[in-house]
């Protein structure tokens, strides 16, 4: 493959200046998707504070036909009617905490991005750290067993003959 | 050789929860409604647009409400499966007919073998749907005489799924 590549590119000046056209249409290409995704998203209703709230409450929610997406990062039919949802409440008069238990309430906990600390959650939240600390548990036990194992002293004639191989060996390198 | 069994140790756990994962289909989401009294709704009627239904005319009798439209494409896959349920004359269904265009719907089902719905509701423009917490159809809710949501089918109804999970539960609410 690189080889390949490599010799396009050796090929003649006129082919290296066309691949460079390639790759730059190539690596620009999802950069110009993204922005018409945004462009799509916009949606504008008018009132840029109503805007602001429908998107920070969106992404809060999970796209549920879209694996790994908030509402706000979708375009989907789904995140659209939601979306439009939020929207009405808003100019209805919710506040932020009747949205969201309106979506759990239909939806389930899992239409949060940041599930509710609960007796079946608490595993999720606290196994970090309860990992870091069996971690240092574990690092705190090695240590001491290490540290137990002290080294036996030299005596006068094993620390000269350490000296000697030592010098040796220095004596040996080129 | 101990120090290599904890490792492995771990390794087997971490197989095991990867292995159940795999088996868990992301997009079935347990539903919250389960137990819970159906959202009350009152639509048009898809075949007599100046008629109503609402979920209060279900009471007193089991019921399926099956989430439906002429866009979707596994509806195709469960619709005969419906059509034959319908015959079976053992539970009413009612169909929610889910952001679709009603001439759309109408011919959907001419063309698709026949209407198995009791009644279908006209839900355009998917709020009712919200309601239900909707996200992909088909959807199905088993509905008790009380007006309880019992049980919730994601995806397209199979006879196997009739058979094993939703008639006897069925049976067992029109007894109880």
């Amino acid at each position: 493959m690189v080889d390949r590549l490599s010799r396009l590119l050796a090929v003649t000046e006129k082919s290296a200046l066309a691949l460079r056209r390639f790759l730059i249409v190539v690596l620009l290409l999802p950069g110009l998707q993204f922005a018409n995704a945004a462009e799509g998203m916009a949606q504008p209703v008018g009132d840029p504070v109503v805007e602001a709230r429908v998107n920070k409450l969106a992404e809060e929610l999970r796209c549920l036909t879209c694996m790994g997406q908030s509402i706000a990062d979708s375009q989907s039919s789904f995140s659209n009617d939601m979306k439009r949802e939020i929207r009405s409440m808003i100019v209805a008069g919710k506040n932020d905490k009747e949205i969201m238990d309106f979506m759990v309430q239909r939806y389930g906990d899992f239409v949060l991005y940041r599930p509710p600390v609960k007796n079946t959650t608490w595993l999720l939240w606290g196994g970090p750290f309860l990992l870091l600390i069996l971690s240092l548990v574990f690092l705190a036990m090695k240590l001491r067993k290490r540290g137990g194992q002290v080294a036996a002293e030299l005596t006068a004639g094993e620390h000269q003959q350490a000296i000697e191989l030592l010098g040796k060996r220095e004596a040996d390198r080129p | 050789m101990r120090r290599f069994l904890f490792p492995l140790a771990i390794f087997i756990v971490l197989v095991g929860f990867l292995a159940a994962g795999l088996r868990l289909n992301p997009r079935e989401v347990p539903s919250p409604l389960i137990g819970k009294q159906v959202p009350n709704f009152r639509l048009a009627q898809l075949h007599a647009g100046d008629k109503f239904i609402s979920a209060e005319d279900m009471r007193g009798k089991v019921w399926l409400l099956n989430v439906w439209a002429s866009w979707c494409v596994s509806c195709r896959q469960e619709h005969p499966v419906l059509i034959d349920l319908n015959q079976q004359k053992k539970i009413a269904i009612v169909g929610l007919n889910y952001k679709d265009d009603r001439a759309a719907a109408m011919a959907w089902l001419t063309q698709h073998g026949g209407d198995p719905y009791l009644v279908s509701a006209v839900d355009a423009d998917g709020r009712v749907g919200i309601d239900f917490g909707v996200y992909g159809v088909p959807e199905t809710f088993l509905i008790d005489k009380n007006g309880v949501i019992r049980y919730k089918h994601i995806g397209p109804v199979t006879a196997e799924a009739l058979k094993t999970k939703i008639l006897p539960l069925a049976e067992e609410l029109a007894r109880g």
